[in-house]
C-alpha cells in the first residue's frame, strides 16, 4: 500500500512543468484543486465585499451611501458570486484535490477536460463582473431573474446569460468528470459501498448538476429570446406564463440548492470520525439519506414560490415533500452526534467548524421546517426571516464546511501543520460574528421587514445595525484565513503522511504533501 | 449531577433574562398576531413549530453539549467502537416523521381555509405598478392610484439630509390609503401592469403576487377599526422598497360615507376636463401628477438617470414634437419601462404634466395643452 514508494520507482516519473505556464496548461488534478480553490478565495472576497456595501448601506434607515437601482445590482451580483463563484468552485477544487487520493486513482477520468473547465471560469466571471461597467449597469432582477423584470435590464442582460451559460458548461463538465472518475478509477476493492462520504456526497451531487444545469441553461435561453427574437415563453400579452419561468427556475434552483450542501455534508461525515476517533455511525443510512434527500430535491421546487397562487393541491403537495425533507436531514444530525457520543474528542480547527457547522446549519434547518408550512409561509415569505435561513444554511452551512476541509487537508496539501491558534481564532471570530450577523435577521424578518430594499422603516434599525456590525466583524475575520494558508504554504511544522491521530483513509497514506503523481499503481482494498 | 444542574442554570437564566429585557425594549422581534382570525390562527402555528423546534434543538444540542463535555481525549476516554445501531436509526426516523405529521395537518387545514375565497361581501381588485398600487373597489366605481407619501420621497432620497428616525412611519406611509369595512369577508383580486409585485399586510396575513396577466385571489375578514400598513414583497425594480400598502379599515357606515364620497370627487374630476386651464394652474397639478407618476424614473428635477431612464429636462426630441409626446405619454413606449399612463391619469392629469414637462426646468416652451386635446388624442 506504499504508493509513494512504488511511485519513486516509476521511471517516466515527471514533476510540473516550471514558470507560470505550469498553471495555463495543467491537467494535474491537484494542480487544478488549487487553482479552483485560489479562484473561489478571490471571488469569496469579491462577493463579500458587496455583501458589505449592501450592510453598509442598509447599517442605519435613509439612503447613505448608494442608489436603488446599485443596491440592487448588489444584491443580485452576491448571490451570484457566492453561489456559482465561491461555493461551487471551492466543491469542484476539493473534489479535484481528493476525490482520486480517497478512492486510489492515479488522476481525475478526463484530465484535459478538468483544465478546460477550470479556465473557462475566469472568463465567464470576467463577463458577469464587467457588466457592472455596462450602460445601465449590471443585472438588478435578483439572481432568480424573474421575468418580466429581468427583461427589463438593460445591456448587461445578453452578456450576463452568456456568462451564465459558461459557468453551466464548466460545472457540467465538473460533474462529469467526477461522475467519470468515480465510476472507473476506483482502487480493485474499494465497493460503492466502502467509499468515503466526501465521495459518495460529490457522487450524488455530481448527478444533480448534471440533471440540472441543462434546466437552468434552457430557461435563460428563453429569456434571451423573449428579449431579442420576440418569443413570449414568459409574456402573458403573447400567450406565456411569467411564472412558467419561476417552476423551470426552482425545479433548478432547489437541486441546486442541495449541490451547495451535500458536499459539506460529506465534509462533515470525514472530519467528525476523524476527531472522535471513532468509526461514522451509520454509514449505510448516510449514504441512502443522502440519496434520500436528492430525490427529494426534485419534487419540493415549488416551496420557493407559494405566494404566486398555485391551485391548493399544488400547495399542500409541496407543503408536504418538503417537511418530509427533515428526515433524512433529521437522520443525518443524530448519526454525527452518536459518532460523537462516547468517543474520545479532540477540538483542533477543523472539528471546531464541524460542530460549528452541525449547530448552526441545524438552525437553518428548524428555520426551513418553518417556512416548508404554507400557511405561515404566507407570513415568511420574501422577508429577512428567509434571508437569515439560507444564510444560516449557505454560511455556517456549506461554507464552514469548506473551511473545515481546508484546515483538515491542509496539512495533507502543503505538507506542513498550520497555526493552530491562529485557527482557532479564526473559528471563533467567526463564529461570535457570523451569529450577530444573521440571528437578528429573524428578528426582523419576522417584524416584517421585506427582503431587497435599500431603505426600512425606523422601526427595523436596531437590528440591522447589529447586522452590519457582524457582517464587518465577519468579513474582516476571513482575513485571518488568507494569512493562516499563506503561512502554512510557506513553512511550518512538518506534517506526518496521516496528519490527524483518528484519520483512516487512502489520502492518509499518501506523503505529505503528496507527490505530483500518486497512485500510479492502484491501492488495493481489503 | 448536581454540578450539570448549575452548570446549565446559568446559560438558562441568562437567555431567559436577555429576553424578557428584550420584550421589554419594545423591539419587534416576533411575528405580529394580527388582526383577523387567521392572522391569529397563524400566529398560534407559527409559535408552535417555532416552540417544537426550540424543544428539538435544546434535546439535539443538550446531547451534543454533554458529548463535548464528557466524551473527550483530554479526559482520558478510551473511545467506543460502535457505529450502528437500528433500533435507535428506526426511532429517530420515525419520531420525526410522526411529529412532522402533527404539525401537517393543521397546516393544511388552515391553508384549505385561507384558500376559499368564495361568498365574498366586496371585492377589490389589486394592481401592482412600477411602483405604486391601483384600487378599484369593482360595481362601486370607484379606482384610484396609492403613491408613497410625499415626505417620505424627499426623506428617502440620497443624502436627503432629513433625519428619517424621527419620521413616523417612514417608507409605510402613502397619499390615498385604501379604505375596507371591519367584520366583512373581502375578496382581493390581484394583477399587475407590468413585473411582478406582492402585496401584503402582515395583520391580516395575506401575501400573494401580482402578476402581469393572471388574476390572483385571497380574502381577509378585519376584525379590529385601525390603520394596517405592509410593503411590496416581491423584487419589482429599482423602487421596491418605496411602494408601501396602507390599509385604513372602518365601520361599514363609515365605509358606506367614503364610497360615497369617491363617487363624487370621481365625478367632478371627469366635468373638470370640459373646461379651459390656465397655465399657472396646469403647472401646479402638472407638479404634482409628474412627482407621483414620473419622478421615480425621471427624477425629480427631470435629469433623468443615465443609461437607464433618459433625462426631460432640455430633451431636445420631446420638446421639438408635442404630439409624440402625447403619444408617448398615453400609449407607452414598448420594449421600456416607459408605462401607458393613458389607463392611468385623467385627460386633466396628462394635460396637466405634459404642461409642466414642457415649461418646468429650463424647458421654457410657454405650450399650454388642454385636456381636450387629450381627449382628442385618445
Amino acid at each position: 500500500m506504499n504508493a509513494q514508494a512504488t511511485h519513486a520507482d516509476h521511471h517516466d516519473d515527471h514533476g510540473p512543468a516550471p514558470g507560470l505556464m505550469r498553471w495555463v496548461t495543467t491537467t494535474n488534478h491537484k494542480d487544478i484543486g488549487t487553482l479552483y480553490l485560489l479562484f473561489s478565495l478571490l471571488m469569496f472576497f469579491i462577493g463579500g465585499l458587496m455583501a458589505l456595501i449592501i450592510r453598509t448601506e442598509l447599517f442605519q434607515p435613509g439612503l447613505q451611501i448608494v442608489n436603488p437601482h446599485f443596491f440592487n445590482q448588489m444584491t443580485t451580483m452576491h448571490a451570484l458570486i457566492m453561489i456559482f463563484g465561491v461555493v461551487m468552485p471551492a466543491f469542484v477544487g476539493l473534489a479535484n484535490w481528493m476525490l482520486p487520493i480517497m478512492i486510489g486513482a492515479p488522476d481525475m477520468a478526463l484530465p484535459r477536460m478538468n483544465n478546460w473547465s477550470f479556465w473557462i471560469l475566469p472568463f465567464g466571471f470576467g463577463i458577469m463582473l464587467s457588466t457592472l461597467f455596462m450602460d445601465g449597469g449590471g443585472p438588478a432582477a435578483g439572481w432568480t431573474l424573474y421575468p418580466p423584470l429581468s427583461l427589463q435590464g438593460g445591456d448587461s442582460f445578453p452578456w450576463l446569460i452568456f456568462s451564465i451559460h459558461i459557468l453551466g458548461v464548466s460545472s457540467i463538465m465538473g460533474a462529469i468528470n467526477v461522475v467519470a472518475t468515480i465510476m472507473n478509477l476506483r482502487a480493485p476493492g474499494m465497493t460503492y459501498m466502502k467509499m468515503p462520504l466526501f465521495v459518495w456526497t460529490w457522487f450524488i451531487t455530481a448527478y444533480l448538476l448534471v440533471a440540472v444545469m441543462p434546466v437552468l441553461a434552457g430557461a435563460v435561453t428563453m429569456l434571451l429570446t423573449d428579449k431579442f427574437f420576440d418569443t413570449s415563453f414568459f409574456n402573458a400579452a403573447g400567450g406565456g406564463d411569467p411564472v412558467m419561468f419561476q417552476h423551470i427556475f426552482w425545479f433548478f434552483g432547489h437541486p441546486e440548492v442541495y449541490i451547495l450542501i451535500l458536499p459539506s455534508f460529506g465534509i462533515v461525515s470525514e472530519i467528525i470520525p476523524t476527531f472522535s476517533r471513532k468509526p461514522l455511525f451509520g454509514y449505510a443510512s448516510m449514504v441512502y439519506a443522502t440519496g434520500s434527500i436528492a430525490f427529494l430535491s426534485f419534487i419540493v421546487w415549488a416551496h420557493h414560490m407559494f405566494t404566486v397562487g398555485m391551485p391548493l393541491a399544488g400547495e399542500l403537495f409541496f407543503m408536504f415533500t418538503t417537511m418530509l425533507i427533515a428526515v433524512p436531514t433529521g437522520v443525518k444530525v443524530f448519526n454525527w452526534l452518536s459518532t460523537m457520543w462516547r468517543g474520545a474528542m479532540t477540538f483542533e480547527t477543523p472539528m471546531l467548524f464541524a460542530l460549528g457547522f452541525v449547530v448552526m446549519f441545524t438552525i437553518g434547518g428548524f428555520s426551513g421546517i418553518m417556512l416548508a408550512m404554507t400557511p405561515i409561509d404566507f407570513q415568511y415569505h420574501d422577508t429577512y426571516f428567509v434571508v437569515a435561513h439560507f444564510h444560516y444554511v449557505l454560511v455556517p452551512g456549506a461554507i464552514y464546511g469548506i473551511i473545515g476541509a481546508c484546515y483538515y487537508w491542509l496539512p495533507k496539501w502543503t505538507g506542513n501543520m498550520y497555526n493552530e491558534t491562529l485557527g482557532k481564532w479564526h473559528f471563533w471570530l467567526s463564529t461570535i460574528f457570523v451569529n450577530i450577523l444573521f440571528f437578528p435577521m429573524h428578528f426582523v424578518g419576522l417584524a416584517g421587514m421585506p427582503r431587497r430594499i435599500p431603505d426600512y422603516s425606523a422601526q427595523f434599525a436596531d437590528f440591522n445595525a447589529i447586522a452590519t456590525v457582524g457582517a464587518f466583524g465577519f468579513g474582516f475575520s476571513q482575513l485571518l484565513m488568507v494569512v493562516l494558508v499563506y503561512k502554512c504554504v510557506k513553512g511550518g511544522e512538518k506534517a506526518t503522511d496521516q496528519v490527524w491521530e483518528g484519520a483512516q483513509g487512502l489520502e492518509w497514506t499518501l506523503s505529505s504533501p503528496p507527490p505530483y503523481h500518486s497512485f500510479s499503481e492502484q491501492p488495493v482494498i481489503k | 449531577m448536581s454540578r450539570v444542574r448549575k452548570t446549565l442554570q446559568i446559560p438558562l437564566l441568562a437567555i431567559l433574562a436577555l429576553w424578557a429585557e428584550m420584550a421589554l425594549a419594545d423591539w419587534e422581534t416576533n411575528l405580529t398576531q394580527g388582526v383577523t382570525e387567521i392572522s391569529r390562527e397563524v400566529y398560534w402555528m407559527h409559535m408552535a413549530v417555532m416552540g417544537i423546534c426550540a424543544v428539538i434543538g435544546l434535546v439535539v444540542f443538550g446531547v451534543m453539549a454533554v458529548s463535548i463535555i464528557r466524551h473527550r481525549k483530554s479526559r482520558g476516554v478510551t473511545p467506543a467502537t460502535f457505529h450502528e445501531n437500528i433500533v435507535a436509526e428506526v426511532i429517530w426516523t420515525v419520531i420525526p416523521f410522526a411529529i412532522l405529521i402533527g404539525m401537517a395537518i393543521p397546516a393544511a387545514k388552515a391553508l384549505i381555509k385561507m384558500e376559499d375565497t368564495s361568498d365574498a361581501d366586496l371585492t377589490l381588485k389589486i394592481t401592482g405598478y412600477q411602483w405604486k398600487w391601483e384600487y378599484e373597489y369593482l360595481d362601486k366605481d370607484v379606482r384610484f392610484f396609492s403613491n408613497l407619501a410625499e415626505t417620505s420621497r424627499e426623506a428617502a432620497a440620497l443624502d436627503s439630509g432629513i433625519d428619517v428616525t424621527k419620521m413616523e412611519h417612514y417608507l409605510l406611509e402613502v397619499d390615498n390609503p385604501v379604505v375596507l369595512p371591519v367584520g366583512k369577508k373581502i375578496r382581493f383580486l390581484l394583477t399587475s401592469n407590468d413585473v411582478i409585485h406582492a402585496w401584503w399586510i402582515p395583520e391580516f396575513a395575506v401575501k400573494k403576487d401580482a402578476i402581469p396577466g393572471f388574476i390572483n385571489q385571497m380574502w381577509t375578514n378585519i376584525d379590529e377599526p385601525g390603520t394596517y400598513r405592509g410593503q411590496c414583497a416581491e423584487l419589482c425594480g429599482k423602487d421596491h422598497g418605496y411602494m408601501p400598502v396602507v390599509v385604513e379599515a372602518v365601520s361599514e357606515e363609515e365605509f358606506d360615507a367614503w364610497i360615497l364620497e369617491q363617487q363624487e370627487l370621481a365625478k367632478a374630476e371627469l366635468e373638470s376636463g370640459d373646461r379651459e386651464w390656465a397655465l399657472a394652474e396646469l403647472m401646479e397639478r402638472g407638479e404634482k401628477t409628474y412627482q407621483s407618476a414620473c419622478a421615480a424614473c425621471h427624477q425629480p428635477t427631470g435629469t433623468g438617470i443615465p443609461g437607464a431612464f433618459p433625462a426631460l429636462a432640455g430633451n431636445a426630441e420631446m420638446l421639438a414634437d408635442l404630439d409624440g409626446h402625447i403619444d408617448t405619454l398615453i400609449n407607452g413606449r414598448a420594449g421600456t419601462a416607459m408605462q401607458a399612463f393613458g389607463s392611468q391619469l385623467s385627460d386633466v392629469d396628462i394635460a396637466a404634466v405634459v404642461t409642466y414637462a414642457r415649461n418646468a426646468w429650463g424647458n421654457d416652451t410657454g405650450d399650454v395643452i388642454q385636456p381636450s386635446q387629450i381627449k382628442d388624442a385618445r
